[in-house]
């Protein structure tokens, strides 16, 4: 029984520690907002140019300049500020910001993360994934560990092109944790979802991993 | 001073289009966009531009309004995704694009603006966008050279002017607005209210007026939003 979206997200959330800035991506990452533990006060940064990123907003507080990186309504706290994109991305590639989660397409062995294109297909662009992955001190991939054609995207090379060479240091799938200590080190085993056994992990990741 | 204040976004554009020019415009999705002044652009039928703008509006609206006529011949960008007939004319190699990094694109327009012509970063090294530039290890580590932009033209949007062109944002509207309007050879700036001399505090002014030449007041913005999410109140 692998881990679901929501629990993916919540064990993404564990690795959130008090008083880091955070930039979550589009997607799957954006639900860890929705579990990060009582006690343990993060700061969201949103690359469109906040610090401080609040929940949704009530219908009557919807503010059409007031929006997220994936163009949400959102509101702002106590705590919050607004900054333009140079200075949004000086905090990131300045290596500002504590942790980046982001999703992939593919991720290998050596930290080698490819999200945002595929060849042939139309490309929207990179955005500022190129950005975060650069400058961020700590990268964590959410991704399902297989593709819905059932190939492994956790892979000894990356077959797409890349957002970032050797940048990941944590991948939370939805039937394992893999993570290495320091970049230019091999991933290892941390955790295997309830009821997913290593054969079974094996046999569905092409990446080499240590166990 | 002369006055740069102009009566609408027509009278603003005058004399500073040309076919094939560079033009900046600010926003991110649809959120600080100079929507009057790109209407105006629209209306100018200036033809064979390059847009430096991070994303390429919707279909119907922002930039959109600008494909759709063919006035757009090459876009500089980090994100396109919401425009149907961007990914047309793309596919059918009617249209030129350059991607870059969302954090490159705004310090090539801060370096432009600041009259720095290149710098060097670790955004890109080892991808598709290294290609063909120049390499540079700094303390072990590698980087890549990228280049400042500037441009014949900087539409902005702001919250609110003085006569003096000191613009304050609202907002994350703020977002490519700053550094667009100090790397346009021309910048003109949109606002939804002008107030006067003396009433914008000093410390509080996001861009100082010695960036922008010409200034309009807009009325009845659109402000569309791309992703209406709310959270519904507890039942009591």
């Amino acid at each position: 029984m692998a881990w679901n979206r929501d629990q993916q997200a919540a064990r993404a959330a564990q690795e959130l520690q008090d008083g880091f800035y955070v930039n979550l991506g589009i997607g799957m990452p954006t639900l860890v907002a929705n579990f990060i533990a009582p006690g343990v006060d993060v700061t969201l940064q949103s690359e469109n140019g906040m610090l401080g990123m609040g929940p949704f907003p009530y219908e009557d507080e919807i503010d059409a300049d007031l929006i997220n990186a994936g163009k949400q309504t959102i509101t702002q706290l106590d705590r919050s500020s607004y900054f333009s994109s140079a200075e949004s991305f000086a905090m990131i590639r300045g290596g500002h910001v504590d942790l980046s989660i982001l999703g992939a397409m593919e991720v290998a062995e050596n930290g080698d993360l490819a999200n945002w294109m595929i060849p042939g297909k139309m490309v929207k662009g990179m955005g500022g994934a190129m950005d975060l992955v650069a400058g961020v001190k700590r990268i964590i991939v959410l991704m399902e560990h297989n593709s819905k054609s059932g190939e492994a995207k956790f892979k000894t090379a990356c077959t797409l092109p890349l957002t970032g060479k050797g940048v990941v240091d944590m991948v939370i799938s939805d039937l394992a944790v893999l993570a290495r200590p320091a970049k230019g080190e091999a991933f290892r085993l941390v955790e295997l979802a309830p009821g997913v056994t290593l054969d079974e992990l094996r046999v569905r990741t092409e990446g080499a991993f240590l166990a | 001073m002369p006055s740069k204040l102009y009566p609408d976004a027509a009278a603003a554009l005058a004399g500073v289009t040309f076919d094939g020019m560079t033009i900046m415009s600010g926003g991110f999705g649809l959120c600080g966009i100079p929507e009057k002044l790109i209407a105006a652009l629209k209306a100018s039928g200036v033809t064979g531009i390059t847009a430096i703008s991070n994303n390429a509006g919707v279909d119907g609206f922002g930039l959109g309004l600008l494909l759709e006529t063919r006035q757009i011949a090459r876009m500089i960008s980090s994100y396109v995704g919401e425009n149907k007939e961007f990914e047309r004319q793309y596919l059918a190699g009617e249209l030129q694009l350059e991607f870059n990094p969302q954090g490159t694109l705004a310090e090539r327009i801060r370096a432009g603006g600041a009259g720095i012509p290149g710098f060097y970063t670790k955004t890109g090294v080892g991808t598709l966008v290294a290609e063909g530039k120049e390499h540079k290890d700094f303390g072990g580590e590698t980087y890549i050279m990228e280049t400042g932009l500037v441009a014949d033209l900087a539409i902005v949007k702001a919250w609110k002017a003085d006569p003096y062109g000191n613009l304050v944002y609202r907002k994350t509207a703020r977002n490519f607005n700053p550094m667009m309007a100090t790397a346009g050879k021309v910048t003109i700036a949109e606002v939804e209210e002008l107030v006067g001399p003396g009433e914008l505090d000093p410390d509080h002014i996001h861009t100082p007026g010695i960036f922008v030449q010409r200034l309009i007041v807009g009325t009845d913005y659109e402000k569309r939003i791309e992703q209406r999410t709310v959270r519904q109140r507890e039942q009591i």
